[in-house]
């Protein structure tokens, strides 16, 4: 055998997988979004445009990622700071803050529907407490904001663990003594996480953006559980087309369209989070 | 004025002790050398003054001033690590500025100072590289340079030049020397090569297993050891031990030989000699030649002594022979000799 073969065709199987199952299908899928009945047209995303629904999508999508993103950020570099100066318990607080991670999207929304629900914990909890009379409807079609609130909550509370794990990752690749130099010459604490921390960890805090970012755009299981379809986004959209009104090519269109926004933003995030060669550790 | 007093500093680690009660005083401007091998407590000392570090007990004072409870910045100090710490996501204009701007000077001092400090150490030409771009000697001299730059009543050193290969060490030994004495600063060097600080100290603080063994000159701490450690430490080859037997009051049996020594009521201490300080004649210890080196300006001649190894440096012309019979003269002002329990000179 020679060696120089050998890498490739050991990659070989994953990369047949890959192109059966993943983007031969994927072919399909773009065939279907600009054709109807065998004719190339674009008439599929005029269709998916033109509804109603779609501005609310767009926007309630954009904005679940634009609120839960940052939040998470903030929270998972908070949390991977503390984490990693623990001396004792350091792998024990990791397991606890991942706990989430080990939940399915929709679980994850049914265990807050638990909590919001008529008869959930909080309804349950403020009636004990006499702070309300009668049980309050949270997730009703008419307190929108309330959805969006407990859907973020829900959010941020199933997906930060995977921010803080990178970071976590990240941070202790950052050699010490980067550390001990910038505290010597005058850095106090926060100088030294914006100045030292924050720039040596573009690396890690790209990989954890962009994955979360995707993520928020496949927002749906989530959303299901505590909205039904009182708050829609693109996700469920899609769904919507395929499986309600049985339109598979605008749901073909409405999936590359989340693709494309996937894309633009993964772009985005490696333009601006950049490290020059030069620069690196 | 930036004196520097260490006074009782212990460092425990656990059940394990790293430091034991150190006392040590650092004249302003002095270029003090901690000197010992790995794990004698010489970078925890160093780490203790820089602040890095808390001690178990004692304190630190510089320029007068307590400093133990001061987080590092406050202390006045700059530092040299011995991996550079030159941070790789700035410049290194950018680097050498980073305490500058901590401390918020006005831009055209920033420039006016880094510019300076990297024309005194030849690095004016890289200021717009990152480390990644440059070679160990020159991120060596980036990080000299950003200590300087802070115009530091103190400046610590942590084995500076260790990563640096033989002839560019040379180099900046000398290098540094020369700008540090300039800076009018007081540098406490961390090391655990002994020609490093011979070269560069006006005082060696030898360590051992925690301890300051001694704290003196360099001529000092190689002509007069205050313990047996130093002697055998320091002097490449070191010092020759060998046993000797009391025969009169301050009169010592040595190899064969009987000299004048200390008065002391023990029966048996060491007599101690550097290599070079023995000549080869006719009367002297009784040594049969092992192994013959010519180096060139002298002879290293290894020897038997008392069924114990001897080393002696003769001249370069001297002819001996393996298994040849020899008389080694000890010069009589060279001679120390050591209680061997304590290991202290006598």
């Amino acid at each position: 055998m020679h060696g120089k073969a050998l890498p490739y065709l050991l990659l070989m199987p994953a990369t047949l997988f890959l192109c059966v199952f993943f983007l031969y299908p994927f072919v399909l899928v773009a065939f279907e979004a600009v054709t109807r009945d065998g004719a190339f047209t674009l008439d599929n995303f005029r269709t998916m445009a033109g509804s109603w629904k779609f501005p609310v999508t767009v926007r309630n999508t954009l904005l679940l990622a634009a609120i839960v993103v940052p939040i998470q950020l903030v929270m998972a570099l908070l949390m991977a700071s503390v984490v990693s100066q623990l001396e004792t318990g350091r792998s024990a607080a990791l397991y606890i803050f991942a706990i989430p991670l080990g939940i399915s999207d929709l679980a994850a929304g049914l265990i807050w529907l638990a909590i919001f629900d008529q008869s959930g914990f909080l309804n349950t909890l403020l009636s004990h407490l006499g702070v309300v009379d009668r049980r309050i409807m949270f997730l009703g079609y008419q307190s929108k904001l309330t959805i969006f609130i407990a859907v973020a909550l829900a959010e941020i509370w199933r997906a930060t663990a995977i921010m803080m794990v990178i970071i976590v990752a990240g941070m202790g690749l950052i050699p010490k003594e980067y550390y001990e130099a910038a505290e010597v010459f005058g850095a106090g604490p926060w100088k030294r996480f914006v100045r030292i921390t924050l720039p040596l960890l573009r690396p890690s805090l790209q990989t954890a953006i962009i994955l979360r970012v995707i993520l928020a755009f496949e927002v749906f299981a989530v959303v299901a559980a505590l909205g039904g379809t009182n708050l829609p986004v693109l996700m469920g959209e899609t769904y919507n087309w395929q499986f309600t009104l049985q339109d598979r090519n605008v749901a073909a269109a409405s999936a590359l369209l989340i693709l494309a926004i996937s894309i633009g933003f993964t772009l985005f995030f490696l333009r601006v989070l950049r490290v020059p060669k030069e620069a690196r550790i | 004025m930036a004196e520097i007093a260490i006074k009782g500093v212990a460092k425990r680690f656990g059940g394990f002790t790293a430091l034991h009660q150190v006392d040590l005083a650092i004249a302003d401007q002095e270029f003090m050398v901690l000197l010992g091998a790995s794990g004698c407590g010489k970078t925890t000392l160093l780490r203790i003054v820089a602040g890095l570090e808390t001690p178990s007990q004692g304190e630190v004072w510089i320029g007068g001033r307590r400093v133990d409870h001061l987080p590092p910045r406050e202390r006045g100090i700059a530092m040299v690590f011995q991996n550079y710490a030159v941070f790789p996501h700035l410049t290194v204009f950018e680097n050498i500025a980073f305490g500058l701007r901590m401390k918020k000077l006005p831009q055209a001092d920033v420039e006016r100072r880094v510019n300076r400090t990297a024309e005194l150490m030849h690095i004016e030409q890289l200021l717009k590289r990152y480390s990644g771009q440059l070679s160990g000697g020159q991120r060596q001299r980036v990080a000299v340079a950003r200590a300087l730059a802070m115009e530091p009543d103190v400046i610590l050193m942590d084995e500076p030049l260790s990563n640096l290969d033989a002839l560019l060490r040379l180099e900046m030994r000398a290098e540094l020397k020369g700008v540090l004495a300039a800076s009018k600063t007081t540098t406490i060097y961390v090391t655990h090569d002994q020609v490093e600080a011979m070269s560069l100290a006006d005082r060696i603080a030898v360590m051992h297993q925690g301890r300051i063994v001694q704290a003196a000159s360099p001529v000092e701490v190689y002509r007069n050891p205050a313990a047996r450690f130093v002697g055998s430490f320091i002097g490449n080859p070191p010092m020759n031990f060998i046993p000797a037997t009391k025969t009169g009051n301050g009169s010592w049996s040595v190899a064969g030989l009987t000299l004048p020594g200390p008065k002391s009521d023990k029966q048996r201490i060491e007599f101690a000699i550097r290599p070079e300080d023995v000549d080869a004649g006719s009367e002297g210890l009784h040594a049969t030649v092992r192994v013959i080196e010519p180096l060139g300006p002298h002879t290293l001649v290894t020897c038997d002594v008392e069924g114990g190894l001897f080393r002696a440096i003769l001249e370069s012309n001297a002819s001996v022979k393996v298994g040849e019979q020899l008389r080694l003269a000890p010069k009589a002002d060279r001679i120390r000799w050591f209680d061997p329990e304590t290991t202290n000179a006598l």
